[in-house]
């Protein structure tokens, strides 16, 4: 168990609308990451995934709320901390983000420079200016970028390849533990993608990431970055395995549903016919009873809608769904 | 987006002074005796219980000459705004919908009524007009003088609209122009027109002050500038008769302020990127 | 006997923007031919041309030079382009920026009638509105008197289609139809599309950047880049063996599940954080 660098456990998380209604976004996540791996977290929009990587970072920011559950790093809790010190002590160093759209997270008045140095100077206000400059020049040569044009331009200057790897270098300066890649590539051409993959995996290679928890709905990305992969649904897991269980062999229906809606330009895809399942996730406004996907489910059984549904081992992975085989 | 108005502070300062301004022009003859052409007194007759405000160069009360000039001057405001509205409102929209050569001409027109001061224009015409100087004749003459505002600020509104997919799926169930502007352009800019209204009328109180203080203005009516005017022409400063002056000037500075900073706070709603 | 003409033919057509001193050349000479009946795809990323392209092919956008013609007439000839509407039509990408938000979604059905030479009567429209709302699955009870917000995605993608129920084209213009849909409902829009097909005897033209879902769809396959057409071909021989350099490096740089994608070579030696004053407690 020390082997892991973030342990959520039996995490809720819920926000409140306009209206005072409570949305549980994420209801009962559990999942651990292990030093030196990245585990997928893949869904479709509206299943929770972004809300998770909130939670997993604290920040608890109203209306975003923390309903119950713990989220620890390298064994300390982040639960209960004030934001101020969530902002000191996690955020950048020990859990870092790169954001969905990031290109559009770098404030447009700022050189890039000024934006890292500050990032560094909110965790440690006694470093040296200069001693700085040297560092961020070395960290951005090794990661590809031209530091001395780069650091000396605004973001605006940059084309998007080159935002995306400033944005990863800058959420990577402190060397975090965790790094959380929330959609990185969704808004890039498949180039420019692969390119900054290749820049991810380089750094994981290289020490100065050291796990990575990857967000998407891309199944094909996971398949060549995770080492294992969690598939949510309607704010849970709903299985969780490794990258060849979960991707070539799932047991829970709305994975095997999942895997088989994709459509790749791969010989033999013509002849097969993609899954098609009717309807929309349920809305997490309203407490739900039995099984979540119950309503989609085409192996659905009479008492789907009653039972609660938990996690189980089949076949060497987590599953949650009482008839999975 | 009406929520987020409110919830600006600069909104509910500039709309509640507007409103408290309308509000006595319309109900304060209904307290009051607004009596503008009896003498009360002798000339300029300083504040007193009976008379708030004193006396004017006739001896008629100041308050009653100024409730009236003010519902005349939001009369003028208000007609020249609706016809500067709308001018300006149906080539704008028509030009940045169309692009292309139409757009050109009338961007070109519009740029040459800009470019001639609506000021000249505006006083070559009453002075012309002499006693047939109403104030509906003058808001007229503002409101088609004016409007070049408006054409400008709704042409960009409109062209962005041009090429949003609604736009193009009307066009393809073959509604022509007149179709798309009326039913897909117009009521996404229903807001905007309301702001552009707003600023139009401004602009019309203070067109009005301005020519009426030159003595260009409605040949019978009362308006604050005309009350500037006479004040002006009768040395009421050097008299120290500050109240035959300084209350008009203050209410039209009001006025103008008051819409100047609703325009403003609902330019930072309609359009985030000034928020930040 | 003359052969029939193509639904579609090009020849060296462009299209050209010029804004002040700024010229983008959107569509860059391209030439080719479709098919009636036939399903192409347009594939490329974003910026290569594929939707100025489709554009002139619905008569949205006028080429600056070089001849399009549908059916062997040249598109534009016609002065009233209601004729071509008539007969080519389009499903958008994103089907609430596709509707109007201030009026019922259903008297927006209704108002593609307006495209008709001969209106139906109001009691035809109804039925045929309503028809063409069970083609796709929705009762017609279930939209009555709402507005776009008001439903779902999925419902609102199959408004776009309802409509061409109505409207029964010869040709369909498919822009991205499946980019904003969820996975498991993809199948269900291309269902929909198929089934329109087949019923109406279309001539479909999908605008993607997904080559996936090119592949399973199309008899052809158009790769645009920079505004040209660098390949062309059927789905198989596109992709197993393409002949542009753009085509080679677009399927190697796109993830599939059974393909390697990336090498990783062997770990490297671990490196300072780069703000060294920092002491990390484990």
């Amino acid at each position: 168990m020390s082997d892991a660098v973030l342990e959520v456990e039996d995490l809720r998380v819920h926000y409140l609308t306009r209206f005072g209604t409570r949305v549980q976004a994420v209801d009962g996540v559990s999942f651990s990451l292990k030093e030196g791996e990245i585990l997928g977290i893949a869904g479709e929009s509206g299943c929770g995934k972004t809300t998770l990587v909130s939670g997993c970072m604290g920040l608890y920011i109203p209306p975003l709320h923390h309903t119950s559950g713990d989220v620890r790093i390298a064994g300390k809790s982040i639960i209960g901390m004030s934001l101020e010190q969530n902002r000191k002590e996690v955020l950048g160093r020990r859990i870092s983000m790169i954001p969905q759209g990031a290109l559009n997270s770098l404030n447009p008045t700022r050189k890039i420079k000024d934006l890292a140095t500050d990032m560094i100077l909110s965790h440690d206000e006694s470093a040296d200016k200069r001693d700085i400059y040297e560092r961020l020049r070395e960290r951005f040569e090794r990661i590809g970028l031209d530091a001395a044009h780069v650091l000396n331009a605004y973001p605006v200057q940059l084309p998007a390849g080159t935002k995306q790897r400033v944005v990863i270098g800058i959420s990577t300066l402190l060397n975090p533990k965790v790094v959380v890649a929330d959609e990185p590539t969704s808004a890039l051409d498949v180039s420019t993608q692969k390119a900054v993959i290749r820049l991810l995996f380089d750094l994981m290679d290289q020490g100065i990431i050291a796990s990575m928890l990857f967000i998407t709905h891309e199944l094909p990305l996971l398949r060549h970055v995770s080492s294992r992969i969690a598939v949510m649904y309607a704010g849970e897991i709903v299985e969780l395995g490794t990258t060849e269980q979960v991707i070539f062999d799932p047991r829970q229906p709305y994975t095997k549903a999942l895997m088989g809606s994709m459509l790749s330009a791969e010989p033999g895809q013509r002849d097969r016919k993609p899954v098609a399942i009717e309807g929309a996730p349920p809305n997490l406004a309203v407490p739900i009873k039995g099984c979540r996907f119950a309503e989609r489910c085409p192996s659905v059984r009479p008492d789907c809608k009653e039972t609660k549904q938990v996690i189980r081992l089949v076949a060497g992975r987590e599953v949650r769904c009482q008839y999975a085989s | 987006m009406f929520r987020g108005l409110l919830k600006s502070p600069a909104f509910v300062v500039g709309a509640g002074l507007f409103l408290l301004t309308i509000l006595v022009a319309l109900f304060a003859p209904l307290f009051m005796n607004v009596d503008t052409q009896t003498r009360v007194g002798l000339a300029y007759m300083p504040p007193s219980s009976e008379h708030w405000l004193g006396t004017d160069h006739l001896g008629i009360d100041m308050v009653s000459l100024l409730i009236a000039g003010l519902r005349a001057s939001l009369h003028v405001g208000f007609l020249a705004g609706i016809v500067a509205t709308i001018v300006g409102t149906l080539i704008g929209v028509y030009g940045g919908y169309k692009g292309g050569l139409i757009d050109d001409v009338l961007t070109v027109a519009t740029n040459l009524f800009l470019v001639i001061p609506s000021l000249i224009v505006l006083i070559l015409l009453s002075s012309s007009l002499d006693e047939g100087r109403s104030l509906s004749l003058i808001a007229l003459i503002i409101g088609c003088t004016t409007w070049t505002w408006s054409a400008r600020a709704v042409r960009a509104q409109s062209a962005s609209l041009r090429g949003r997919d609604h736009v193009s799926l009307a066009r393809i169930n073959g509604y022509g122009t007149f179709g798309i502007v009326t039913l897909h352009i117009l009521p996404y800019l229903l807001s905007y027109i309301f702001m552009v209204f707003i600023l139009q009328t401004a602009t019309g109180i203070l067109s009005e002050a301005s020519i009426s203080m030159l003595g260009l203005g409605p040949y019978d009516s009362v308006s604050l500038g005309k009350i500037l005017n006479e004040a002006i022409r009768n040395e009421a400063l050097t008299d120290g008769a500050w109240w035959a002056f300084v209350p008009a000037m203050v209410l039209v500075t009001i006025i103008a302020f008051a819409l100047y900073v609703i325009n403003t706070a609902m330019e930072g709603v309609f359009n985030p990127r000034l928020r930040k | 006997m003359q052969a029939e003409p193509y639904k579609f033919e090009a020849r060296n057509l462009s299209r050209v923007f010029r804004n002040g001193k700024k010229t983008t050349v959107a569509v860059d000479n391209v030439s080719f031919t479709i098919k009636d009946r036939e399903i192409v795809s347009l594939v490329g990323q974003s910026g290569c041309g594929k939707t100025v392209l489709a554009k002139m092919l619905l008569r949205l956008e006028t080429p600056t030079s070089g001849e399009l013609s549908f059916n062997g007439r040249p598109i534009g000839a016609e002065r009233d382009p209601r004729d071509h509407w008539r007969q080519v039509q389009a499903v958008f990408q994103d089907p609430f920026s596709a509707f109007n938000q201030f009026f019922t979604i259903r008297s927006q059905l209704k108002s593609s009638f307006h495209l008709f030479k001969e209106k139906p009567s109001p009691r035809e429209m109804e039925e045929r509105v309503d028809q063409a709302l069970l083609a796709v699955n929705i009762k017609p009870k279930e939209i009555e008197g709402k507005y776009p917000f008001e439903l779902s995605g999925g419902q609102m993608q199959r408004m776009l289609l309802a409509r061409i129920f109505i409207l029964r084209p010869q040709v369909l213009i498919a822009d991205e139809p499946t980019s904003m849909v969820d996975a498991c409902s993809r199948a269900n829009i291309l269902d929909y599309l198929m089934k329109l097909k087949e019923e109406l005897k279309m001539t479909i033209v999908f605008v993607t950047h997904d080559i996936g879902l090119a592949y399973y769809v199309s008899d052809s396959i158009f790769i645009m880049h920079q505004g040209k057409i660098v390949e062309q071909g059927p789905p198989d021989r596109v992709t197993q063996h393409p002949e542009s350099e753009w085509t080679r490096q677009l399927l190697d740089d796109i993830p599939d599940i059974h393909r390697d994608w990336i090498q990783r070579g062997p770990p490297k030696s671990a490196v300072e954080p780069a703000a060294g004053t920092i002491a990390e407690t484990a």
